[in-house]
C-alpha cells in the first residue's frame, strides 16, 4: 500500500520533469547512453525519496538529484573534466566590439553553437544549460549547483563571454 | 552608474534578475555609451541564439518506460513473471470454485464492506466541514430557509426540521458528496458539539434499523428510512446521539394525511 503510494507520488512528481532530467544529464555527460543511465540512476534515488519532498519546486528538486548523480558519475568515468582549469586569458580579448551579426545565428549555425558549448567546462556549461534551456532563475540554479547567487552570476557572465569568443572564433576559421 | 559596473551587471540584467532601481540606472548608461550598448546586444543576440537552436535534449520515448519499470521493481510489485503465469492456471481453476460459492455469501457480505467504506467517507465528510471552516453553505436555524436553499440543488427534497426545542437546533446546511452522488447535509448543535447529518435517497426501499459504530473516537449511526438512507455523525457520547436519531425519526416518518 505504501509502495503504491509511493509509486503515485513518484509518477506526479517525478515523471513530468523527465525531459529536464534528461536534458541537463545529456549536456553534463556529453552521450545518450550515459545520460539515459544517469537519469535512471537519479530517478531511483528520487523514488526513494519522494516520500519526502512536501511540496514547492519539483523540477529544481529533482534536478539537484540529477545534477550530483552526474558529478558522482563524472567523478568516476571523467576526471579530468572536472579539473579543466577554466581560460581566463580570453577575458582579454575584446568581445564587446564583434559585430552582434556574427553571433546572430540561423539554424544552419547549431553545430556550432553545440560544439561551444560542449566546450565549456562543465560547471559552466551546467549554469548555462539551467538558464537558456531550462529558464531557471539565479535562485533556483544557485540551490541545485550549490552555489550563493553571486557566484550563479559571475560563472553565467564568464560562460557568455567565452562562448561570444568561441563562436566568433569558430566563424571566422570557417569563413 | 559607470561603465565598470555597468558590464559587472549587464548578464543579471539581460536575464531580469536586477532590482528595479538598478535597472533603470543601467538603462540609462546604456543610452549614452555606444560600446556598452553594444555588449548588451551582443549578449542578447546570444542568449536568443542559443534559446533557438534546438539545443534542447528531450527524454528519449523508451526512458520513460525503462524508468517505470526499474522503480516498480524497487517498490517491489515486480509483474508476474511468465512462469508464474502458468501456475496460475491451476490456480484460476480453484479459484472459480471459491468465487461461485462465495457468490451466496457475497450479498451478506458486500453489504457491511460497502457500509464500512461509507463510513469512512461520511466521517471524512464531517471531519473536512469542521476542518476546513466550512461547515454550513446556508446559515440559519430556520428549517423555511435551509429547505428552500436545496432546491435546484439537490434531486430531492431533504427534511430539514429544527429541533431546537428538544436541545438540538439547526445551524445551517450545506452540499455534501458521499457514495458517488451530492447529499444534503444539515448542521445541528447540541451544546458545544456538532452533528451532521448526511441524507438522500436510499437504493432500496426497504427500512433498516440504526446501526450504531464508532470510528476513529467519532460515533456514527445510520439509518433507512421512507426512501431515504441517513447518517448522522458527532464527537457526542453515543447515548445523546442516539437520542438526537430518534428524534429525526420521529420527523422524517412518513406522514400520515390528517
Amino acid at each position: 500500500m505504501q509502495d503504491q503510494t509511493q509509486q503515485v507520488r513518484f509518477e506526479q512528481i517525478v515523471l513530468p520533469h523527465l525531459d529536464a532530467a534528461y536534458n541537463l544529464a545529456r549536456w553534463l555527460t556529453g552521450n545518450d547512453q550515459d545520460a539515459e543511465d544517469v537519469v535512471q540512476e537519479a530517478c531511483l534515488r528520487a523514488f526513494k525519496f519522494v516520500g519526502g519532498f512536501y511540496g514547492g519546486n519539483s523540477r529544481a528538486w529533482l534536478l539537484t538529484i540529477v545534477r550530483n548523480t552526474c558529478y558522482t558519475w563524472l567523478r568516476h568515468n571523467r576526471a579530468h573534466e572536472l579539473t579543466t582549469p577554466f581560460d581566463e586569458t580570453i577575458h582579454d580579448v575584446e568581445c564587446d566590439a564583434l559585430n552582434p551579426e556574427t553571433l546572430l545565428l540561423h539554424h544552419a549555425d547549431q553545430q556550432l553553437l553545440q560544439r561551444a558549448l560542449e566546450a565549456l567546462p562543465v560547471e559552466f556549461r551546467e549554469v548555462v544549460v539551467l538558464r537558456e534551456l531550462e529558464g531557471l532563475s539565479y535562485k533556483e540554479i544557485g540551490a541545485i549547483a550549490d552555489v550563493p547567487v553571486g557566484t550563479v552570476m559571475s560563472r553565467l557572465a564568464r560562460a557568455r563571454k567565452r562562448l561570444q569568443h568561441d563562436l566568433a572564433k569558430r566563424r571566422n576559421g570557417e569563413d | 552608474m559607470n561603465c565598470h559596473e555597468t558590464q559587472r551587471w549587464l548578464p543579471a540584467y539581460l536575464d531580469g534578475e536586477v532590482d528595479l532601481v538598478s535597472a533603470v540606472a543601467i538603462e540609462e548608461h546604456l543610452k549614452t555609451c555606444a560600446r556598452c550598448a553594444q555588449a548588451y546586444t551582443n549578449q542578447q543576440a546570444l542568449q536568443t541564439a542559443i534559446r533557438g537552436s534546438g539545443l534542447y535534449q528531450p527524454a528519449p520515448m523508451a526512458l520513460q518506460k525503462r524508468i517505470q519499470m526499474s522503480v516498480r521493481q524497487a517498490g517491489n510489485v515486480a509483474p508476474i513473471p511468465r512462469m508464474m503465469r502458468w501456475r496460475w492456471f491451476g490456480v484460476a481453476a480453484a479459484l472459480a470454485c471459491v468465487a461461485i460459492l462465495a457468490w451466496g455469501l457475497g450479498r451478506a457480505w458486500v453489504a457491511p464492506a460497502a457500509d464500512d467504506r461509507l463510513a469512512t467517507e461520511v466521517l471524512a465528510g464531517h471531519v473536512r466541514s469542521l476542518m476546513a471552516d466550512h461547515l454550513a453553505d446556508v446559515e440559519s436555524s430556520a428549517r423555511h430557509t435551509v429547505k428552500p436553499w436545496f432546491a435546484g440543488k439537490l434531486d430531492f427534497s431533504p427534511t430539514v426540521e429544527d429541533l431546537a426545542s428538544q436541545g438540538f437546533p439547526l445551524t445551517g446546511g450545506r452540499l455534501d458528496y458521499l457514495d458517488g452522488r451530492p447529499v444534503a447535509a444539515l448542521v445541528y448543535q447540541h451544546q458545544r458539539h456538532t452533528i451532521n447529518l448526511f441524507s438522500w435517497p436510499a437504493p432500496q426501499a426497504n427500512d433498516t434499523a440504526a446501526a450504531a459504530e464508532e470510528l476513529q473516537g467519532y460515533h456514527l449511526i445510520h439509518w433507512t428510512q421512507a426512501g431515504m438512507t441517513y447518517w448522522a455523525v458527532s464527537d457526542l457520547n453515543v447515548d445523546e446521539l442516539q437520542g438526537f436519531v430518534q428524534l429525526v425519526q420521529r420527523q422524517s416518518g412518513p406522514t400520515l394525511a390528517p
